[in-house]
Parts: C-alpha cells; sequence; structure tokens
C-alpha cells in the first residue's frame, strides 16, 4: 500500500494515507481489546484475592451470592484476626531477618566478584564466569535433598539461620552476572585515570565503580530481595517449628491447621506477605525490569 | 530510558579479544593484580564450591546408597524407580507439564509482547506495569489464590459457570483437570516473563528494517516472519530453554495445589522427589528421583549457553 503511495500522483496519495489512518486505528483498537482480555486474565487471582481479604468468614461461606463482589460490606476483621490470632508476625519477622541478611551477603560477596571477574583479568576468570552462568542454571529442586543432609549435619535443621546459609546460592550467580554486565559497561578510560590518581583496587571500586553502576546495584538488589522473599523450596524442606518458620511457607501450610479453611484471613495473610516485593515493584519498576531482561533469562 | 539494558556482560561469555598488557614490563603488577581478582573472587567461589558444586556430587553419591544410608546398593535406587509405574508417571507429567507451559508462555508472550507494541508509547508502560503483576508475586501465595479459586464446594469459577448453565468441575480431585490446573497456574505466572523479554528484544529490532519492507509492500505478517522472528529468533530461543529447565524444576504450584495429588496423577520431579526424600525420609531415593531431572537441564544448559554467546557476538 505504502508502495503505492510513493509512485501515484499526490492526491491519491492523500486517501491511501488516511485509509492507513484508519487501519492504525482499527489495529490499536483490536490491540487494546485483546490487551483487555489478558490484563483479566493476568489480573484476577490478585483481585479475587483482594476481595475475599475483605469479605467476612460469614459472606465467605456462603454459596449463593456473587463470589466477585462484596455484598455485605467491607469488614478488615480478617486482618485483624491474622495480626492477633496467628503467628503470622513471627513468620513477617523470620522472612525480614532472613532476607535483610541474604541481600547483604549476596551484594558483597557479587560486586567483588564481578569488579574482579569484568575488570581484573586473571588466570582461569572466563571458566569462572561460565560457571557463575551455569550455577545459575541449577534449580533449587535438584540440591535440596544433599542440602537437607549438610544443614542437619551442621545442626541448623528447622533454624531460620539455614536460609541465610542456602539462599545465597539462589541470587548470587544471577546478581554476580547482572553486574559484570554492568562493570564492564563502564569505560575503562575511567579507571586508567583513577590508577594514575594513585587509586588503589578497593578506592577505585568504591569511588568510582559502585556510584556509576548504581542502577545495576539497584537492579541486583531488587533481585536478591524478591528472590530470597518468595523462596519456597528451602524452608519447605528445612524447617517445621512455628518459630522458624519464614512468610512463604508459613502461611501456605501453618495457617491452614483448622478443620474449616480461614479463606478470609488466608487471603489476607498472602496479601499482606507479598506487599512488600509489589510495594517495591510499583516503585522501582524500570529497575526491576531492566535486572530481568539483563540476564536475558530466567523464567 | 528504562529499556537502557547493558548487553555488554555477554562479552565475558563471546570471549572478550584478551587486550595486550597495557603495562609492559610489569609482570609483577599483573601477577599482584591478579591475586587482588583472585581474593576478590574467592566468597563466591566458596559459595558455589560449597552450596552447589558439592552437594551436586554429594547427591550422586547419596542416591547410590540404601534408605538408612548405611549400604552401598549402586544404581539399585535407579533401577528400583524404573520399574515403578508411578515414577514413569512423574516422568510423563512433568514432560506434558514443562512442553506445554512453556509453550503456552512463549505464544502469550509474544501475543501481548507485540499488543503492547502497537500501542503509543504513552501507555505502554502501563501495560507493561500491569501485566507484569502475577511475575512479581510470590508464587507460592499466588499460587494459594488460585487454590482458593479452585476450591472445590466455593470455586468461584464454578459459580459463573453454573450461572452460564454448565456443569460444575471438580478442578483439583479430577486427575485431568488437575492436570490443567496446575499447568494453568505455571502459564498464568511465566507468560509476564517472556511478554518483558519479548517487548525488551522488539525495542532493539532497528525500526529501518520495517520501513524497507513497508516500502517493499510486506504487510503485517510478512513482516512478522521476515523480519521480527528472525532478529528474536536468538532471544526467543534462551528464554524457551530458560523456561524449560525453570518450569521442568518447578515445586511449589503443583506441591501447594495437589500435593501430587490425585492418584500421583500431578506429580512432577520436584514434588515426587520431596514426597520421598523428606516426607518420607528415603533420602537416597529422593536424591535419586531429583537426578533424574540432570539429564535435560545439562542440555538446555548448554544450548542456552550458545545462544548468549551467539548474541553477545551479534551485540557486541
Amino acid at each position: 500500500m505504502t508502495a503505492d503511495a510513493v509512485t501515484v500522483p499526490s492526491s491519491r496519495k492523500v486517501g491511501v494515507k488516511s485509509s492507513l489512518k484508519r487501519n492504525r486505528r482499527w489495529a490499536l483498537i483490536a490491540s487494546y481489546a485483546f490487551l483487555i482480555i489478558f490484563a483479566i486474565f493476568f489480573l484476577t487471582p490478585p483481585y479475587y484475592m483482594i476481595v475475599t481479604s475483605f469479605k467476612s468468614d460469614a459472606e465467605v461461606a456462603r454459596m449463593a451470592t456473587n463470589p466477585w463482589i462484596i455484598a455485605d460490606g467491607i469488614t478488615l476483621d480478617q486482618y485483624k484476626l491474622l495480626f492477633t490470632q496467628t503467628d503470622f508476625l513471627i513468620y513477617f519477622k523470620n522472612t525480614a531477618v532472613v532476607t535483610v541478611c541474604v541481600v547483604v551477603i549476596t551484594m558483597v560477596v557479587s560486586v567483588l566478584a564481578a569488579f574482579a571477574l569484568g575488570r581484573m583479568k586473571f588466570w582461569g576468570s572466563s571458566i569462572l564466569a561460565t560457571g557463575i552462568f551455569l550455577t545459575y542454571l541449577v534449580p533449587d529442586t535438584l540440591l535440596f535433598i544433599p542440602l537437607f543432609q549438610i544443614v542437619r549435619s551442621l545442626g541448623l535443621l528447622n533454624s531460620y539461620w539455614s536460609m541465610v546459609l542456602v539462599y545465597p546460592t539462589l541470587t548470587v550467580p544471577f546478581c554476580t552476572w547482572i553486574m559484570i554486565g554492568y562493570f564492564q559497561s563502564i569505560p575503562k578510560e575511567l579507571d586508567e585515570a583513577a590508577l594514575i590518581d594513585g587509586a588503589g583496587h578497593m578506592q577505585m571500586l568504591l569511588k568510582i565503580f559502585i556510584p556509576v553502576a548504581l542502577p545495576g546495584i539497584i537492579a541486583a538488589t531488587i533481585f536478591a530481595f524478591t528472590v530470597s522473599w518468595a523462596a519456597f523450596v528451602y524452608p519447605m524442606a528445612f524447617l517445621y517449628s512455628s518459630d522458624q518458620q519464614v512468610l512463604t511457607v508459613g502461611t501456605v501450610t501453618s495457617l491452614i491447621r483448622a478443620d474449616v479453611y480461614k479463606w478470609g484471613m488466608l487471603m489476607a495473610g498472602a496479601l499482606v506477605a507479598a506487599a512488600p516485593p509489589l510495594v517495591i515493584y510499583a516503585f522501582l519498576m524500570d529497575y526491576y525490569i531492566a535486572g530481568l531482561t539483563a540476564g536475558a533469562t530466567k523464567g | 530510558m528504562d529499556d537502557v539494558v547493558p548487553q555488554t556482560y555477554t562479552a565475558v561469555l563471546a570471549g572478550e579479544p584478551s587486550r595486550p598488557a597495557r603495562q609492559k614490563g610489569s609482570l609483577r603488577i599483573i601477577q599482584r593484580r591478579s591475586t587482588i581478582a583472585f581474593v576478590m573472587c574467592l566468597p563466591l567461589i566458596v559459595i558455589i564450591a560449597g552450596l552447589v558444586v558439592y552437594p551436586a556430587f554429594y547427591s550422586i553419591f547419596l542416591s547410590t546408597l540404601n534408605r538408612a544410608q548405611t549400604r552401598f546398593l549402586g544404581l539399585g535406587n535407579f533401577t528400583f524407580l524404573l520399574s515403578r509405574d508411578v515414577f514413569w508417571m512423574v516422568v510423563w507429567q512433568s514432560a506434558i507439564f514443562a512442553i506445554s507451559a512453556v509453550f503456552f508462555k512463549a505464544l502469550i508472550g509474544l501475543i501481548t509482547a507485540h499488543l503492547i507494541n502497537n500501542l503509543p508509547s504513552k501507555g505502554q508502560r502501563k501495560w507493561r506495569g500491569m501485566l507484569l503483576v502475577p511475575w512479581v508475586i510470590p508464587l507460592a501465595l499466588s499460587t494459594l489464590g488460585w487454590w482458593w479459586l479452585f476450591d472445590p464446594t466455593h470455586s468461584a469459577f464454578n459459580w459463573i459457570i453454573r450461572g452460564l448453565g454448565g456443569n460444575e468441575i471438580s478442578w483439583l480431585s479430577d486427575p485431568y483437570w488437575a492436570r490443567f490446573s496446575v499447568i494453568l497456574v505455571n502459564i498464568w505466572y511465566g507468560a509476564p516473563f517472556f511478554l518483558i523479554m519479548y517487548l525488551a528484544a522488539l525495542k532493539s529490532v532497528p525500526e529501518q528494517l520495517y520501513e524497507a519492507a513497508a516500502i517493499d509492500g510486506a504487510n503485517a505478517w510478512q513482516r512478522f516472519v521476515h523480519i521480527t522472528l528472525p532478529m528474536m529468533r536468538n532471544i526467543i530461543a534462551i528464554t524457551v530453554l530458560f523456561s524449560l529447565i525453570v518450569t521442568f524444576a518447578n515445586f511449589d504450584i503443583v506441591q501447594i495445589m495437589t500435593s501430587g495429588g490425585p492418584r500421583n496423577m500431578t506429580h512432577v520431579f520436584a514434588t515426587y522427589a520431596f514426597l520421598l526424600g523428606i516426607r518420607s525420609g528415603d533420602i537416597p531415593l529422593g536424591a535419586a528421583v531429583s537426578l533424574f531431572m540432570f539429564p535435560i537441564l545439562a542440555v538446555s544448559a548448554v544450548f542456552i549457553l550458545r545462544g548468549v554467546r551467539k548474541r553477545g557476538k551479534e551485540i557486541g
């Protein structure tokens, strides 16, 4: 169609253009229509979780009324119950402690290693870089059984400190991987200038590389945070008592104790537990997505 | 601005041409430098060696022992598993689960990425932000939400089906519907990841190619087949293989929604290994089950590595 537009006289060109415009408008409307369908699919579960969490037990149990809306008015009873009658706050605290420790360990280890691998070639450095990438591809479900034995022999079974020990296997490879990329994108002239000024390697890292690669550091930190917040396999296998439990497993298993499932409270718990990653995502979406795509992987 | 992604990291794997040593004759400085570099990598090496490589080999050792870990069985655990019908069902279900889920994740990701790419650039951010939400919620927690949607007596889906005059579906107690349900949840969770990857890849296709094709009279479908797909082939291969690994090794969804039931028909490798190794306490047998995942993971990993290297060369 555009090919015609190049050769035909200008009077017809206008007509072609407007029909093109019309086509574009229809394409746009179709795009919106399909996107709305996909958005409904993607947002139904979170929507239904929110709705359920604000219902009373009586309304949740009622079969006759429309479950997709709140008919009896919003109530905060489920949240009150969650915070006062269950161990939910203990799980929350445990997860927070574990996550903070894991994020700190991950960032220190991976920034140091990425700096060395991205900037200072040494014997075996490219093999190590490949090795890190391969480690990142090893799933936790392949390792949880031998790690169970190892954690048990260390006497850390049923202690959330074992999570601080094993979570770095989930976070360090990927964070190192994307930090290598960020560090390599920094021009070589910068560190030459620093070396001429007599800066040591540590000074160079702290004064130049970390500030310049800050977007990468934020992306890696978000990744480490979300992964250790959401980890499920290891706590499911290694932790069993309520005072040591973390949020994911605690919400999914321990809150379901009674004969009757308290779905309203469960949904409230799931939402509060999911809130920190969601809040971070809402405020730092660009960094979150940059980190995701930087790995060219993870799905 | 938000799509600026450093792609140079691939240069490490792409085999960055080694630069000529700048400080000629100062071998000592280079040596000291590499010692410092090694020390900086040491914590990472300790973590990888102690918590990934060692457990991997330890797992092989464990899988050759008997239940009490007192006697060497050789390949006994493996031959035992291969002789069991339940294990073969786990193999098939894992394959069905992974392949169908990855296929639909990639398809939905590709479609939604194109739809968003069609929008005026102002609205793209909002839609992208909204559609990535399933990926951001910790999987265990969103699976709990799905479980509630599939609840046998209160299923909100069944309420709609009833309203439309259909028969209620027992989502998680009928084996085939249970299989469908766990795959559906996996697609729901993983498709946004593909969306993000493909959207970023779409943006990196040079606009001139489409303009040239339009001048040559190519329609939308031809442009997609002859420009978009070839330009994105590599990233599609990487994401599909990567997702294959992660989906194959998935644990959360099946464990929470069905624990492998009904009649073991939804078990995947991870949940079956958990059942045998942790729940029933037969650690060697559980280790053997999860080791069966290794071949497919290794093959995928080799191809991913090749793809990433190639992409690194294309970009850098």
